[in-house]
């Protein structure tokens, strides 16, 4: 019996062990990975804490977490709780008609039988080749001729257009992919075509939604491009725009410039976390059955 | 409760004829099942019951009233999918009581008609768990008893067991039976099982290609099959065909052997029959005697309660099942003798041609 059982217990083991240190390895590079991710942020955290001098004294040091000076100068003295709310505004309401269109662009499309589907997402999907960027002078001058310039609204429509396409192809793909048996119970159960999209499909649907709205989140977040073309204004001008007239006025004042890119970095972070396992769940949907 | 009522009915997508021309009358209270070969059409025309699909042509009645243009939700019928189609996001209670809360049933109403449901189908622990908590038996039940809640007039059911396992399909066909028993809702329920046709039904309609074949009590169609494709799909296994001529002794094949008939049939121009006979209504004789198809063994499979005997013949392939246990080898000369009353027969157009 022994005897028998040896060779496959050895080479189970073995197996056993290979697995574990490649388990193992993966771990130490992911962790390495993250020290790597994390140490900019970090150094940012830290720095916001500490005025200019101790950064270049100690810059690895804990700092002193209630010493929150910087922030409240940046708050009190600098326009960034406008540039703040007006990142949060455009990159909110952005994100709401990018997906409320693109979902129920999406439905139309996956759903509804028509000789046009194809077009319209043909039409989408051309959306998603085109570079945007490469279009600024005439979209610059469609926003002038239709007195949007110089507005929040010149980023939001610019923004919710850029990111419709892909939302639009990511939910057309998505709820192609649920059973249409659902919508004809629901349909015998009584429910009025709205009433489907929104009592059966979105509760369904969100992991692919939380995906499209990361993943336009971020850019439209960070976005530098059309604030710099589009607005002038101090009042309209978002984060990453406002951050560089700072820069100029504070070079000396590095721990005020840590403080203002900590809170410019927050929300999106947190954002992340909140929809991370939603954002996992949809990138291994159909992965794992 | 309702009858149904399905004049001349035609579906097509596009081009292609799907349903050709359908008429079904079910009476308040009947459970009927719609059989066929894959593809023949049944889950379409239960769609078209249901309202998930529009009409081409012919009238729908569900009572009194025509519903060609009635959406489902207004036609008073519940349906239980293959797929079960429950809602995953919601918990079995919820999903049981969507419709009621579609229709704005009071709160304490919804509750208790769940409650009551669940406790008729055995689910009341479950009722707090979603979907993918369940087994797909469980599922099932959840199916049915969304449907049972809405107290409809008409249950639909597409092919609701063809997704669980052998023994559990026996147990939830007693158990479909046995709340219809209970309810008496009238019902269409389609499969392509004839055995759950046959066993559940108060009537069957078999279809083949989007025309019905026939319809009838299921011992009616297994007795007396309308023609040649209803009796090779009722029965298992299925009925054994072999091609003749009409003489004067009775049936011969074309070796020389003559099967003598109960009842000679008229006939018109051409002599050609088609002799059917079950595969439990053939007896091992001796080679040689008279009557009896010569064959030549070729599979012996003992189920222990019978042996099935599949043997070729001049005829082709033939299949019986015999009660008594035998020791026969494969490449053994036997014969197979057909009980004489039992016998069909079909002309050279597949129509049943009246023997007895
Ligand atoms: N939406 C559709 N468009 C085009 N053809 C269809 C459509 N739905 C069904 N068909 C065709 O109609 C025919 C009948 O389909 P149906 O689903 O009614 O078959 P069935 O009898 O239920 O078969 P099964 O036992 O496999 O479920 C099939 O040939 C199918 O290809
Ligand atoms: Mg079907």
């Amino acid at each position: 019996m022994t005897i028998a059982f040896a060779p496959s217990t050895v080479a189970a083991r073995s197996s056993e062990t290979r697995a574990m240190s490649f388990a193992f390895l993966a771990q130490i590079i992911l962790i390495l990975n993250s020290f790597v991710m994390l140490y900019p942020v970090v150094v940012m955290v830290f720095s916001a804490f500490k005025s200019t001098g101790e950064i270049f004294e100690h810059p690895f040091a804990l700092p002193d977490f209630t010493q929150v000076q910087n922030f409240a100068r940046v708050l009190g003295e600098t326009s960034m709780p406008t540039y703040f709310l007006n990142s949060i505004v455009v990159t909110g309401v952005s994100i709401l008609l990018i997906l409320l269109l693109g979902t129920m662009a999406g439905y139309a499309v996956a759903r509804y039988e028509s000789r046009t589907n194809t077009v319209v997402l043909l039409f989408f999907l051309a959306g998603l080749m085109l570079p945007l960027k490469l279009a600024v002078i005439p979209l610059f001058i469609l926003l002038r001729d239709l007195s949007l310039l110089d507005s929040r609204w010149s980023l939001i429509v610019t923004y919710t257009a850029i990111g419709l396409p892909s939302a639009v192809f990511i939910m057309a793909g998505f709820l192609r992919s649920l059973p249409s048996e659902l919508e004809d119970a629901a349909r015998i159960d009584g429910a009025s075509e709205p009433r489907i999209m929104w009592s059966v499909m979105l509760p369904l649907a969100r992991p692919p939604m939380a995906i499209a709205a990361i993943q336009n989140a971020v850019p439209i977040w960070n976005d530098f491009f059309f604030p710099l073309v589009f607005i002038q204004t101090d009042s309209a001008k978002t984060l990453p725009q406002g951050l560089t007239t700072f820069m100029g006025e504070y070079t000396t004042d590095w721990g005020m410039l840590f403080a203002g890119l900590t809170i410019a970095a927050a929300p999106i972070t947190l954002l992340y976390i909140a929809l991370s396992r939603q954002f996992i769940q949809g990138m291994t949907a159909g992965a794992v059955k | 409760m309702a009858n149904v009522s399905i004049r001349d009915i035609k579906k097509s997508f596009g081009p292609v004829s799907i349903i050709k021309g359908v008429d079904v009358d079910i009476e308040d209270g009947e459970f009927v099942i719609l059989v066929g070969p894959s593809g023949c059409g049944k889950s379409t025309l239960l769609r078209m019951i249901a309202g998930l699909e529009d009409i081409t042509s012919g009238e729908i009645r569900i009572g009194p009233r025509v519903v060609n243009d009635v959406p489902p939700k207004d036609r008073d019928i519940a349906m239980v999918f293959q797929s079960y189609a429950l809602y995953p996001h919601m918990t079995v209670a919820e999903n049981m009581a969507f419709s009621l809360k579609l229709k704005g049933v009071p709160q304490a109403e919804q509750k208790k008609r769940v409650s009551d449901a669940a406790t008729s189908l055995g689910l009341t622990p479950l009722l707090d768990r979603y979907p993918r908590q369940l087994s797909g038996g469980q599922r099932q039940r959840v199916a049915m008893g969304r449907a049972i809640v809405r107290d409809p007039q008409v249950f639909l059911f597409d092919e609701p067991l063809s997704n669980l396992d052998a023994k559990l399909r026996v147990a939830m066909r007693a158990e479909i039976k046995e709340l219809h028993q209970r309810l008496k809702t009238t019902t269409i329920y389609v499969t392509h099982d004839q055995i759950e046709a046959m066993t559940m039904a108060d009537k069957i309609v078999v279809m083949h290609d989007g025309v019905v074949e026939q319809i009838g009590a299921p011992l009616e169609l297994y007795d007396r099959p309308a023609n040649r494709f209803v009796a090779g799909f009722i029965g298992s296994p299925s009925m054994n065909f072999i091609d003749g001529h009409l003489d004067a002794g009775g049936l011969a094949l074309p070796s020389g052997t003559v099967l003598p008939l109960q009842v000679r049939p008229a006939l018109s121009s051409d002599n050609k029959l088609t002799y059917g006979i079950r595969p439990e209504h053939l007896e091992l004789a001796a080679p040689g005697t008279a009557g009896a198809i010569p064959a030549t063994v070729s599979v012996v499979e003992p189920t222990g309660a019978d042996t099935t005997l599949i043997a070729k013949t001049e005829g082709g392939s033939v299949t019986a099942v015999l009660r008594e246990r035998f020791h026969l080898k494969p490449g053994e000369a036997v014969a197979l003798k057909p009980a004489i009353h039992k016998a069909h027969l079909f002309d050279s157009a597949g129509i049943r041609v009246s023997s007895n």
